[in-house]
């Protein structure tokens, strides 16, 4: 069976499990050898680890080789090949990438890896972001930057996903690394104002401080007040539009004039308009601007800042990607065509304007690669998007009344435009309330290179709102015409069929997200059999039960998640699971609005690991033994 | 819910009126109407377990776990609660847990946010403000607004018109108001004159 290759490796053992071994492992070492090979060996390496040879100048030019190999997919094949290699790749690997911050402790990956100087650390998965999941859950940083306190002195830069993150941990990090330059937290929470205090104030280097989506708690700590006082700073990039904060802007102006390098600034909601014009002037530089509210309320006469505004956009002769726009009054929409012409990326997905109101905006964005609107910019706009934008790479269509009424503002008219319009497209979020499968077909034939296809039906068991029919056509023809896809949500009335394609045609599909779909365990079998790709699997409230778990034994080990919620498995099944696949960690979970009977489980969401249970798991969640 | 309040206080309709449900279940009537609209496909017979897949099917008898409407269900659709937290709500009825606005008041440096609902009407709202910016507000009237007032409290409507706070009722007042500001004077000259 084919090991993963984005995670890390398997851990010391050079044997593989039993059942991990096969004809494809040696396929590996084959072209391992002839990557980088100084022997120039040609047959396959046998993975059974002999006698220790040690050949110093061998592994001082395998270290100088393979220092320059950036992929970790690459990096991980490399370290398969024999245990010289193994040991040199180790000690030139720089960036350390945790998919799951459970499939690996700390000391086991800081024992293997000793010279990292950036680590990227992923906790929660998907599913906990839509409250499917107890807040007290896990994934804390704490274990993790104890253990890089002592072992990376020389960190550099820390990336986080998903993460319970506390102001002692930010503490611990500022004080602990004094090379340290990038800090970049995504969907996180658990600290506050005081922990970005900490921060600013002790880590001399900072050059990037991005805060998105976390939930930060306002202590009233002035943070922004900080950042060392006197003397340049090296920011680059200064992104805290989640923080909800007052902010002192003194202090900020003081900052950005301080910050020479500064390029990417997304400011949070309590910047008006006024203050957003003095702090561009003082960086014209800018490449990435996040405007905060863009609301005047002092505004005696609306829109009297209007021409400052655009005077000092048109300034920033770099920018390229514009966001922000919470509280947006359309009086200043005009002051943002200057710069449209050389946007690639413009994030209006918290503007509630009317849509000619984008459409106008639109006009102007010739060069647009990456648009995240709402709903409201409806059919027309995504029209006016589709003749316009044709370098389009990635849409996100969110949908500002979750609830909806029948008629969504976005249907299939605006898919089939953009399908039309936008032949690069590679990503595409859209959420609508019902859709047609010719709309999606006609994607599937125009959009060649897309790698991710999500639409979200919002009206659940939505079928073809003009044929009736069930939508198994439309996503059948994506993973069947799309020879990129790797990434694929599913929704609407979908039957066993759906499944039958995915799994015939979505051989390079990495993620599958599925939500009441399905008639049968057949459909969650189809996949498991036929996508040996398949690394994240979540699926809710779908009829899929234990017969179907089963059927992905052979492939659990590959990947790095599966969580099933409201679906129909039994402690039993999942119990059977445990016994056959002793490196998976089987957690059950019980959610507060649980719904399901006790012979039903509510939340399985498992994974590979090499620790075993972990020791943090609050009282709701069960961990199969 | 509202229309389950008129039902008890009322002579007892509930009893004899003509639902969409099987009869013995306790259904709402957007319940039903979800449904009916939504064209269900037949369920199994053999009927699943698990209680939020049954709830969006065809009535189930005694299904205590059904969600009322089609909101109810948790986390769909998928958006994270930060983007739903974060969007500028244009509802035209005001949320029951509290009407948030925000309250500039010229020369401060940060603004306030209220919730409406605290207050009763015009004098405590107007004494809140007074203590929150330590400043007066002087007499109001209705010909001539705040007469003799450093500042004047001002609103903008949901039509993005600047009001004088005061001349509308206090629950017109409530629904309509989208911020405060605490004008100086000098500048709201010509609010107070009437429309």
């Amino acid at each position: 069976m084919r090991k993963d290759r984005t995670g890390i490796s398997q851990d010391d053992d050079r044997s593989p499990p039993a059942d991990l071994r096969g004809a494809e492992s040696s396929n590996k070492t084959r072209n391992c050898c002839g990557v980088g090979s100084v022997s120039g060996s040609t047959g396959p390496i046998s993975m059974e680890f002999q006698a220790p040879c040690p050949d110093q100048v061998l592994e001082n030019v395998l270290e100088n080789v393979l220092q320059f190999l950036s992929s970790r997919r690459d990096r991980n094949a490399a370290s398969l090949v024999c245990k010289s290699w193994w040991r040199v790749e180790a000690l030139t690997r720089s960036d350390l990438y945790i998919g799951n911050c459970y499939s690996v402790s700390p000391r086991r990956a800081m024992s293997r890896f000793s010279r990292v100087q950036s680590v990227s650390i992923k906790g929660r998965p998907r599913f906990a972001d839509f409250n499917l999941m107890p807040i007290d859950w896990g994934a804390h940083f704490t274990p993790w930057v104890t253990a890089m306190a002592s072992a990376y002195p020389w960190l550099e830069k820390v990336y986080l996903k998903r993460m319970s993150v506390t102001d002692d941990d930010l503490a611990l990090l500022a004080e602990s690394f004094p090379s340290f330059k990038e800090l970049v937290i995504v969907c996180c929470d658990g600290f506050s104002t005081s922990g970005l205090a900490i921060v600013a104030s002790d880590c001399r280097q900072l050059k990037v401080l991005d805060l998105i989506e976390s939930e930060v708690t306002d202590d009233d700590v002035d943070w922004i007040a900080c950042f060392p006082e006197s003397g340049a700073t090296c920011l680059e990039s200064l992104i805290f539009d989640c923080v909800e904060c007052s902010i002192n802007f003194d202090a900020l102006e003081s900052l950005v004039v301080r910050s020479p390098s500064l390029k990417k600034l997304r400011l949070n909601c309590n910047v008006s308009i006024g203050q957003l014009c003095r702090l561009i002037v003082r960086a014209p530089q800018l490449t990435h601007l996040g405007t905060g509210s863009y609301s005047s309320p002092d505004d005696a006469v609306p829109g009297e800042h209007a021409s400052d505004l655009q005077s000092a956009l048109s300034a920033c002769k770099s920018l390229v990607c514009l966001s922000g726009f919470k509280e947006m009054l359309p009086d200043y929409l005009p002051a943002i065509y200057p710069v449209c012409a050389n946007l690639t990326s413009l994030n209006f997905s918290y503007a509630n304007i009317h849509s000619d109101q984008i459409i106008s905006v639109i006009f102007h964005c010739h060069n647009l690669q990456v648009l995240w609107v709402l709903d409201s910019i409806r059919d027309e706009g995504l029209q006016a998007v589709a003749s316009t934008c044709k370098d389009l790479r990635e849409l996100r269509v969110f949908p500002l009344d979750a609830r909806g009424d029948n008629e969504g503002p976005v249907s299939d008219v605006g898919l089939q435009a953009i399908s039309e319009g936008c032949r690069k497209l590679r990503s595409i979020l859209y959420f609508c309330q019902h859709m047609t499968n010719a709309a999606v077909i006609a994607m599937s034939r125009n959009c060649p290179d897309l790698e991710v296809f999500r639409l979200c039906i919002i009206a659940l068991h939505s079928p073809d709102h003009v044929t009736g029919k069930p939508m198994d056509e439309g996503f059948g023809a994506i993973v069947m015409n799309c020879k990129k896809l790797t990434r694929l949500a599913v929704s609407g009335l979908l039957t066993d069929r759906a499944f039958g394609y995915i799994g015939k045609y979505g051989k390079l599909l990495r993620t599958l997200s599925v939500a009441f779909a399905g008639d049968s365990d057949m459909g969650l079998k189809y996949v498991l059999e036929g996508c040996p790709r398949l690394q994240k699997l979540e699926i809710r409230d779908s009829p899929f039960g234990d017969a179907a778990l089963h059927s992905g034994l052979h492939h659990y080990y590959n990947m790095r998640f599966l969580w099933m919620s409201s679906c129909r498995l039994s402690p039993k099944g999942c119990q059977e699971i445990v016994r056959a696949l002793p490196r998976l960690v089987v957690e059950v979970i019980k959610h507060d609005v649980a719904v399901c009977p006790d012979d039903t489980v509510d939340i399985l969401y498992m994974y590979r690991s090499l620790e075993g249970p972990r020791d943090d798991a609050p009282k709701v969640v069960t961990i199969l033994q | 819910m509202e229309s389950k309040v008129a039902y008890e206080n009322d002579l007892n309709l509930k009893a004899t009126e003509l639902r969409l449900g099987l009869p013995g279940t306790d259904y709402s009537e957007e319940q039903a109407l979800f449904s009916a609209r939504n064209n269900k496909r037949p369920l199994p017979d053999t009927n699943e377990k698990c209680g939020s897949k049954g709830c969006t099917d065809a009535p189930h008898a005694g299904n205590e776990t059904a969600p009322s409407t089609k909101t109810q269900i948790v986390g769909w659709p998928p958006i994270r609660s930060y983007r739903k937290n974060n969007l500028q709500p244009k509802k035209t009825e005001p949320e029951a847990a509290g009407i948030y606005v925000k309250v500039s008041m010229d020369g401060a440096p940060y603004l306030r946010k209220i919730d409406l609902r605290i207050y009763k009407g015009y004098p405590e709202l107007l004494q809140a403000l007074e203590n929150m910016f330590k400043f007066t507000i002087g007499e109001y009237s209705e010909r001539e607004g705040y007469k003799g007032s450093e500042y004047v409290p001002t609103y903008e409507d949901k039509d993005g018109d600047w009001m004088l706070v005061g001349d509308v009722p206090w629950d017109m007042f409530m629904s309509s108001c989208k911020r405060l500001r605490i004008m100086k004077g000098s500048e709201a000259r010509g609010l107070g004159c009437g429309i």
